[in-house]
């Protein structure tokens, strides 16, 4: 069922990059296409992240604040031992970024404080402790060594590592949800959690380690964005975990947990990708893009809630009219993750 | 592990209100958030000779009523188990709207109307996706954020409308009588009307029923979509107000107005004993809450603390309240 709702929006994405190239050719050409690729990267890799929190009924407020976080340490880190390799810069972003991962994680699983509330105050505290450490003072491109700046754009395979970084992680989390034990416990622990306690898993470890991986994923991400963008401030990424969440949602990813893919959560960051990059070629201002993805935001719940029609809530829409049915869902969906 | 099952089934369909302990914590949430205000109010005092001035205090509630007004509405909403995260935007479309109507050579009376008329709308339309069509508010609002503030955008771009009549800067400007601001009179009243609405009336009764169990409030004869419909409108039309009072009091309408404020307003509600997960919260402890990030803003605005320092406490603030309550029933579980 989800198979059809993922072509239907590769379709969408295919005839949004079709549109767009009616007006400007080269906008289909594999080397833009490529192009489009690499600046979703970073979208890609956090609503990845983003998905295995949302498939476990919880959510990640904190995902931008985490890689501004991390962004900045491994600036000041490089700004202050030019010498400290990429490597271990890269494995020490995803380790800091998988800790703070950890704390909402924590916060959720042992205090048992709802998701959303946890990931609010992570968000401003997380963004403040960047005000802290740097006194409100900016990494610039001069102080970073140029390693640490060309490692993302410097190319395998003709293709630019920030993308492969993309790759391996679509990889790695189509894998680990499909296959490992693990991952398949997340769409149990958010799709019903009391029949997953009954199958024998933890959802409260499940969800502590879908936030451990979306705050590594978010610390991969902080490398990136800051080498990429070759700056480190306060206000890295600022706003930009609602962008996250919009890939999810118009990936089709429910915000009552337990329903989506890894293809959709890609195609809906892609989706995001393609309008931003569209915008200027097609000489609308890019102050639409805003109002576009909220557009598409409520477009594709609405298509959303349509596929989502389980089975489980008939005999509720044959006692009552079907908005009941509707009332029952969207309050589970706000009800979120309460069962720690 | 076959207990967490039946806890989870059993918070979720027996009020959390007819628990007995429940219902001393909550008693006692209001008092706890007096203490927490009367500790900050002498650790300001100490901490500054320019807190106690009254035209000072008075200029610092500027930095809370505006967010309180939407605070309250946004509380009844989520004690029925939804939530708003575009009232921000809503400001920003209907700033923006205040201003596109100032162009035409709209007077005071009518700008106000516009203003209002837009918070209504938009709270509508939110209002109309989640309560008819049965959508997750918490998805829906997100998109509603990008698109109102998206508008904002469109119409505004890189400019910014300004020039608004003397008359209209009352609502924000304006003093009742010594240093009682409009603001604080419009916040007083939202605080008493939201309050007894909450409290005291039948359909506050409905909005706790909804929030502790839609399908049983449903059965007992309660329209819960109408419910959640007025909800959505009144929290569209309170940030309508809100962007009536913060217009005329910065003069001026850029598209980035009041970025970021749900998060402060959902906090502000949350911080006032308020259920993130529905059914439980009062009026009063979104009172005391707004005046405690009010004075801890002004507090340490006084003492040179950059704002982003403040939002470490805050962001601290909101996770120990509600953690602490939690951790210390544990505990008492624990010791019987």
């Amino acid at each position: 069922m989800s198979h059809s709702r993922d072509v239907l929006l590769g379709l969408a994405v295919i005839v949004l990059v079709g549109v767009v190239s009616l007006r400007f050719p080269g906008f289909a050409a594999p080397g833009s296409l490529a192009g489009v690729f690499n600046d979703s990267a970073i979208l890609i890799i956090l609503a990845l992240g983003q998905m295995a929190v949302i498939l476990t009924r919880c959510i990640d407020l904190s995902m931008a604040s985490n890689l501004a976080l991390v962004g900045m340490i491994t600036a000041m880190i490089n700004a202050s031992f030019p010498a400290f390799p990429i490597a271990g810069l890269i494995v020490l972003a995803i380790l800091i970024g998988g800790l703070l991962g950890g704390i909402n994680g924590l916060l959720v699983w042992k205090a048992g404080i709802p998701p959303i509330v946890v990931t609010l105050g992570t968000l401003t505290i997380f963004r403040g402790l960047i005000f802290v450490l740097t006194d409100g003072q900016w990494v610039n491109a001069h102080e970073m060594s140029a390693s640490y700046k060309a490692f993302p754009r410097a190319e395998f395979l003709s293709t630019p590592v920030l993308s492969w970084f993309a790759v391996l992680t679509i990889i790695g989390m189509a894998v680990f949800l499909t296959r490992a034990p693990a991952g398949r416990a997340m769409y149990a622990a958010g799709g019903n959690p009391n029949a997953a306690v009954y199958a024998g898993i933890d959802t409260g470890k499940t969800r502590a380690l879908a936030f451990v991986i979306a705050g590594g994923l978010a610390g991969l991400s902080g490398y990136l964005w800051v080498s990429r963008y070759a700056v480190a401030y306060v206000d890295v990424a600022g706003g930009f975990e609602l962008d996250v969440i919009a890939a999810c949602v118009i990936g089709g990813i429910s915000i009552a947990g337990g329903v989506g893919t890894v293809v959709g959560c890609v195609l809906g960051a892609l989706f995001l990708g393609v309008i931003k990059n569209a915008l200027p070629v097609v000489n609308i201002s890019p102050f639409w893009q805003l109002a576009i993805s909220g557009a598409a935001i409520i477009i594709a719940v609405i298509l959303n809630a349509r596929a989502e029609k389980r089975p489980g809530r008939l005999i509720l829409e044959r006692a009552v009219a079907a908005p009941v049915a509707n009332v029952s869902r969207s309050s589970a969906a706000q009800r979120g993750a309460d069962s720690a | 592990m076959n207990e967490p099952v039946v806890n989870e089934s059993v918070q979720r369909m027996i009020p959390q209100r007819s628990q007995g302990s429940f219902r001393r914590l909550a008693g006692s949430w209001e008092t706890l958030l007096i203490f927490i205000a009367v500790a900050i109010f002498f650790i300001n005092v100490q901490a500054s000779p320019y807190f106690l001035d009254p035209w000072n205090l008075s200029d610092a509630t500027f930095n809370f009523t505006e967010k309180a007004m939407i605070a309250f509405a946004m509380a009844l909403l989520i004690v029925s188990g939804e939530i708003d995260l575009s009232v921000a935007s809503i400001i920003a479309l209907a700033s923006t709207a205040m201003g596109f109507a100032l162009q035409l050579g709209a007077d005071t009376p009518l700008l106000v109307l516009v203003g209002l008329g837009t918070g209504l709308l938009c709270g509508a339309f939110n209002g109309l996706l989640v309560a008819s069509l049965g959508l997750p508010s918490i998805v829906v609002t997100i998109g509603t954020l990008s698109l109102f503030r998206g508008i904002a955008y469109i119409v505004l771009g890189d400019q910014a409308y300004s020039g608004y009549p003397d008359s209209f800067a009352f609502f924000g400007q304006g003093y009742v009588w010594w240093v009682i601001t409009f603001e604080m009179v419009l916040f007083a009243v939202a605080a008493l009307v939201f309050g007894l609405l909450l409290h005291r009336t039948g359909f506050g009764r409905a909005v706790y029923a909804i929030g502790n169990n839609p399908t049983a409030a449903l059965f007992s004869g309660i329209r819960v979509p109408r419910v959640k419909f007025l909800l959505f409108l009144m929290t569209g039309v309170m940030a309508g107000v809100a962007a009536v009072c913060l217009t005329s009091r910065l003069g001026s309408t850029r598209p980035s107005i009041a970025f970021g404020w749900e998060l402060e307003i959902v906090t502000m509600v949350v911080l006032g004993g308020v259920n993130i997960l529905g059914g439980a919260g009062t009026i009063p402890g979104v009172v005391l809450a707004a005046i405690i990030m009010g004075m801890v803003t002004f507090g340490f605005g006084l003492l040179n603390v950059p704002g982003i320092v403040m939002s470490i406490f805050i962001g601290l603030l909101l996770i120990l309240v509600i953690a602490l309550p939690k951790v210390l029933a544990a505990a008492a579980a624990r010791l019987k």
